[in-house]
């Protein structure tokens, strides 16, 4: 559920498209990253008021663009470093045409800086949201939040991490980072904002800048890879809820709701990897995701493909996550199959004991071999480790339409 | 921008090295520093044994061992002058020693700039 309007979703357009652009710009005319964010970070806090005040501008680009500028200046004079900065300005040089906000990503999600900081940067300098909208999609505190993205800021200025795209022989590992960033910025924002308002859709976020990157580093199959990863499990939004905001399960979800044209976006982005040769997690989840989105059911997926994309999937990545969907998986093939996953499942316990989806699968593949008291025990334990309210209820209707037998 | 890179080792893992192994490193060692020689400002020292370690503490303390109880101990630095914080990550990647167990190299920017003191 939802209460965006129209008018944020242009503005959040308008912001992402031209924020991360702008910290590049005004980096390369003062050579101070801490400098240049800042100064689009208020501007886009300006801009948030502005608009919604006075509508959007007829040119927000050049709006934002110069009330950056005048930001930038007016922190520079109130830091008192003009003259140190003005021996320091060197004139705005992008080294190989690559879009600049390619080279802004990478600094953002450098090694170099802490994994959450990495996250926090990059939706504020790249996307253009404020610390306190990154605060309430995230659940997270917002002084810690800010302080973060001080000592982030502060380490890409005194160890002079440029804003560079890697050289060739490091691309495709520090492309790795990047990439798992906004995959964890799609997946964060997809599971806190299940039934709760907010005035940004950060899935929709995540799926334009995927974009961006995949088109910026057309040779990089894992690039598109993940862009169509997200761009189908994005498609599927509309139908993940029904209209009292209840969580819908893939199996019975109205697949007519689905964006067909975003499927079909995302298969074309997948066919476009695949040429390149170079196999990885992204683009075999992509090709599991690609599966359930051209199945017209539950019923009538391709489940032995999917249980194979799994097996090369687990092969890469053996977490027990990964594993946890392949047995769901293997289980539809048939009640010998579902006695198998429920046995691989069962050998995850020790590790996957406090995360609520080991139960609510269990629950899952009990149900299939209609073992009920004990899914239904699966259930109440799912139920007790669950945070999110759209997950309770999903797992409470399902108790109560299988009511426990034994009297609890 | 110079950065001091600082390297260090755990003693349990050199302790447990193979010495052939650790004697073909040191070998290149010394190559890395003629290979390098345009981006090192100081070569800067190789220490003596962390035994070897007296420290001075607040108050003028003195006492035996070195300033932390870290796993990791430094056994040398060198100063060097590169473009930025990428090249010094290839530089310090680059450290033949890196192949052996319990190696690091710590990378440091030097502050250069004393006008923020001032």
């Amino acid at each position: 559920m939802t209460t965006r309007s129209s008018s944020d979703d242009r503005l959040a357009a308008t912001l992402r498209e031209e924020s991360g652009r702008l910290v590049a710009a005004l980096y390369r005319r003062f050579r101070d990253f801490d400098i240049a964010e800042e100064a689009v970070q208020r501007a886009v806090v300006e801009a948030l008021t502005a608009w919604r005040r006075d509508g959007t501008p007829d040119r927000p680009a050049a709006w934002l663009t110069t009330a950056a500028q005048r930001n930038a200046l007016d922190l520079i004079r109130h830091r008192g470093r003009q003259e140190a900065l003005a021996a320091r300005v060197a004139p705005s040089v992008s080294r190989d045409g690559t879009d600049d906000r390619i080279a802004l990503l990478f600094a953002c999600c450098h090694p170099a800086l802490a994994p959450e900081a990495r996250l926090a940067l990059t939706l504020r300098a790249v996307i253009g949201l404020t610390t306190p909208q990154i605060a309430r999609a995230f659940l997270v505190n917002e002084q810690t939040l800010a302080q973060r993205i001080v000592r982030a800021k502060r380490k890409v200025v005194s160890t002079r991490i440029e804003l560079q795209v890697p050289e060739t022989a490091d691309l495709s590992e520090r492309l790795g980072d990047v990439l798992a960033v906004v995959y964890v910025m799609y997946n964060e924002a997809f599971v806190s904002s299940t039934g709760r308002t907010q005035d940004r859709d950060l899935g929709a976020d995540a799926v334009w800048l995927a974009d961006v990157i995949a088109t910026s580093l057309p040779d990089q199959a894992e690039a598109w890879g993940l862009a169509a990863l997200l761009t189908l499990q994005h498609g599927r939004t509309a139908a993940r809820f029904d209209p009292n905001g209840d969580l819908v399960l893939l199996r019975d979800q109205d697949r007519s709701r689905w964006d067909h044209t975003a499927i079909d976006r995302a298969t074309g982005m997948l066919d476009r990897a695949a040429t390149l040769r170079a196999p990885g997690p992204y683009q075999l989840q992509a090709a599991i995701a690609a599966c359930h989105a051209e199945a017209p059911s539950w019923g009538e997926t391709d489940w032995l493909q999917i249980v194979t994309l799994y097996g090369a999937l687990i092969r890469r990545d053996p977490s027990p996550v990964v594993r946890l969907n392949g047995a769901i998986a293997l289980a539809q093939l048939g009640p010998r199959q579902a006695t198998e996953a429920l046995a691989d499942i069962d050998r995850l316990a020790d590790r996957l004991d406090g995360y609520h989806l080991f139960h609510a699968s269990r629950a899952e593949l009990l149900r299939l071999l209609d073992r009920d008291d004990e899914a239904a025990a699966a259930d109440r334990r799912a139920l007790q480790l669950t945070t999110n309210e759209a997950e309770r209820r999903l797992i409470q209707t399902r108790l109560r339409r299988h009511p426990l037998t034994d009297g609890s | 921008m110079k950065y001091v890179l600082m390297f260090t080792s755990e003693p349990a893992a050199n302790a447990a090295t193979d010495p052939e192994a650790a004697k073909a490193v040191y070998g290149r060692i010394y190559q890395w520093f003629q290979d390098n020689a345009d981006k090192i400002v100081d070569s800067g020292a190789e220490l003596e044994p962390v035994e070897t370690a007296t420290t001075v503490k607040s108050g003028g303390i003195v006492v035996d061992g070195p300033f932390n109880e870290a796993k990791e101990i430094i056994g040398g630095f060198s100063v060097v002058d590169v473009p930025d914080m990428d090249a010094a990550v290839a530089l310090a990647k680059s450290w033949p020693a890196l192949e052996l167990p319990g190696i690091a190299v710590e990378i440091r920017p030097m502050v250069v700039d004393y006008s923020q003191f001032e």
